[in-house]
């Protein structure tokens, strides 16, 4: 159902402009570059910053380049002279080229800054820089999508652009923006939560996988049981999560003063036991569901045949209907990783630590700074697993239906 | 998201939700007569009741936020799910849907961060964040539910005459409606639970004696708090529910 090719049927009407998202995206990205702010400058770090424009903040051979991967990318938009196939590979290469143009100015903007003004002053991107960076990989996805390329296509490209993106930080290009300023003053605080973030996903991933698996096949087999378990289940998913968090609180820290060993192995009311309880709960519904709809799926002639050849209840079980559903439940598993990566951040409010304690602690000193490093990383943790994960579900599809 | 076809008997499901949605207002309006229970539960706590503000205003500016994030989401969301299926706008709809689906991965929380340095404390980013988060499901939903209307239908629509106005208000709408609900239920259910954290954020909702709690170290607040959160959650997703079987017409095309 989806349009991968531009319609070629109203040749009648020639157009001049073959790709109009593009084109869209273009004019987008240069009323951003025209009218907001690309950068803010300000002259330490508490006092408030002036904006800084496109043209004021590149210098003349960034800004060159910048209106030149502009005009390709115009160029590839248009009907004539490229042909189609040519013309998005020639915007897969030039948005990437733009969006690291744009990067690399911005890290360059920040060091010229600090040499001619003050050590002291910070430079932090603006609005038109977010715009930029946006439209450069809604292009690129454009282009994918426009080409109908393979997986594998994806992934190199994901694996250039995301390197070269590494690159430029791990060369200390971006040093002295604000942001990373703030990253050197808690480098090691840093380390620590995002590691405790990893570890309340990992903690709460396995649970959910070792509780919602059988249930999922429980549900499967005794199809009476299905209204209830998806019901209560369905009731976790749709409490709040800041409220599910809270309210464990209180029964916990009731069982921990109760039994004061229970209390000794980090049973409590705040901190990571309610934390790992709550996501466990919210990440039941998805993996329930998507093991029963991924057994359901199995055809039952499939099943038939497999007894047919003599096969044992627990072999048919492990060799027919698990491999069969696995795509399915990893999609499942998806929705519960990338779930489970945003809810830790709410978990930081009762005291579970992870990459929200950033977040709440900046937004509680207005430390814009602090609030962004909370949650870009969070944002670019959930967009990472969910690619990881969409690719091992469509490996772990028959080689014939893979796309 | 829909679960409602696996449900049990629907009438069991109505006296739920009358039931809950009795036991909702009543904690709303009649919060303070539980002081005694708290304060039993609680012997350490000194205000054992939250009293800045009551429940009853705490959960109206929930609901006003509520309702006026997803009221913008809805009506900007079903247009461009319907640009995005109309001939002119086709070309956009695999950048479309492909947007909604990545925008989904954002975390609620993250987005309500990013948008402070933009609009500021208060109310306006919180709203801000909802509109933008709400928008996802209900385009997403909203290109599902057309995109589940048989081919063979439309061709009748037109063969019998129709105007492109007249498929798409009486034919295509109406049967994509049961998906568009389910996509504005899955929106409306994370826009109660987003609002309730930005009260971090300082916008008065429903999560203000919570975070009032949790910074304080009193649990009687959290647990109001959280409890009429929760019970408000739960009622509008049983209300959805059953606006949702209303419109089902038998055919039931499942948006994930």
């Amino acid at each position: 159902m989806s349009v991968s090719h531009v319609p070629t049927s109203d040749a009648a009407s020639p157009r001049l402009v073959a790709n109009r998202v593009l084109v869209t995206l273009l004019c987008a990205g240069l009323l951003a570059a025209w009218l907001l702010p690309f950068a803010t400058m300000s002259p330490n770090r508490l006092a408030s910053g002036q904006t800084v424009g496109l043209g004021e903040a590149l210098s003349a051979w960034q800004l060159s380049a910048f209106l030149a991967l502009w005009a390709v990318l115009a160029i590839a938009a248009l009907r004539r002279p490229l042909p189609r196939g040519l013309a998005h590979g020639v915007v897969l290469l030039a948005s990437l080229g733009l969006l690291l143009i744009t990067l690399y100015s911005l890290g360059d903007y920040a060091q010229r800054t600090l040499v001619e003004r003050s050590p002291s002053a910070r430079v932090s991107q603006g609005s038109a820089f977010w715009v930029m960076v946006f439209c450069c990989a809604l292009a690129a996805i454009d282009a994918f999508q426009r080409a109908s390329s393979g997986w594998l296509l994806r992934l190199g490209y994901m694996l250039i652009a995301g390197g070269s993106v590494a690159m430029l930080f791990a060369s200390g290009h971006f040093d002295e923006l604000s942001i990373m300023r703030e990253y050197t003053n808690i480098r090691d605080k840093f380390a620590d939560q995002f590691i405790t973030h990893l570890v309340l996903v990992g903690s709460a991933l396995g649970p959910a996988l070792l509780i919602g698996i059988p249930l999922g096949l429980l549900a499967h087999r005794h199809v009476r049981l299905q209204g209830t378990l998806f019901s209560v289940l369905n009731f976790f998913q749709t409490i709040p999560s800041i409220a599910l968090f809270a309210l464990l609180i209180a029964p916990l820290s009731a069982l921990g003063n109760a039994f004061p060993l229970l209390g000794e192995w980090g049973v409590k009311g705040i901190g990571a036991v309610p934390a790992i309880i709550a996501l466990v709960m919210y990440a039941l519904l998805p993996v329930v569901r998507n093991t029963y709809a991924g057994l359901k799926g199995v055809p039952p002639a499939t099943v038939e045949a497999a007894r047919g050849m003599g096969m044992t209840a627990r072999q048919v079980l492990w060799r027919v209907e698990i491999p069969l559903a696995l795509p399915v439940m990893l999609s499942g598993l998806r929705i519960v990783t990338v779930q489970a990566i945003g809810l830790t951040v709410v978990a930081a409010l009762i005291g579970a630590g992870g990459l929200g304690a950033f977040i709440f602690q900046g937004l509680g000193q207005y430390a814009i700074d602090l609030v962004l490093l909370g949650a870009i990383p969070t944002i670019v943790l959930a967009v990472i697993a969910d690619f990881t994960l969409q690719m091992l579900v469509v490996l772990s599809k028959p080689a014939s239906t893979r796309r | 998201m829909s679960v409602s076809a696996l449900s049990r008997a629907p009438s069991s499901r109505r006296v739920l939700l009358i039931a809950l949605s009795t036991l909702l207002i009543a904690l709303v309006l009649g919060m303070e007569q539980l002081a005694p229970l708290f304060r039993a539960l609680f012997p350490d706590q000194d205000p054992a009741m939250y009293q800045r503000e009551s429940f009853l205003n705490l959960t109206l500016a929930h609901l006003a936020l509520v309702l006026v994030s997803s009221l913008i989401s809805v009506s900007v969301g079903v247009a461009a799910g319907l640009f995005v299926t109309r001939p002119a706008g086709r070309e956009f709809e695999p950048l479309v849907s492909t947007l909604a689906a990545i925008g989904q991965t954002f975390p609620p929380a993250a987005v309500l961060a990013i948008v402070v340095p933009v609009a500021g404390f208060g109310f306006v980013p919180t709203l801000v964040a909802l509109v933008l988060y709400g928008l996802l499901p209900v385009v997403q939903n909203t290109v599902a539910g057309l995109g589940t209307v048989p081919a063979q239908t439309l061709e009748a629509a037109r063969g019998n005459g129709m105007s492109a106005w007249q498929i798409l208000w009486r034919i295509e709408l109406p049967l994509a409606m049961r998906v568009i609900i389910a996509g504005v239920r899955v929106s409306v259910i994370i826009n109660i639970g987003t609002a309730t954290i930005g009260s971090t954020v300082g916008a008065k909702t429903l999560g203000t004696p919570i975070i009032a709690g949790l910074v304080g170290n009193n649990l009687p607040y959290v647990i109001q708090g959280a409890v009429l959160v929760g019970l408000l959650a739960i009622v509008t997703d049983l209300a959805f529910e059953r606006l949702e079987q209303r419109f089902s017409f038998g055919a039931s095309g499942a948006a994930s």
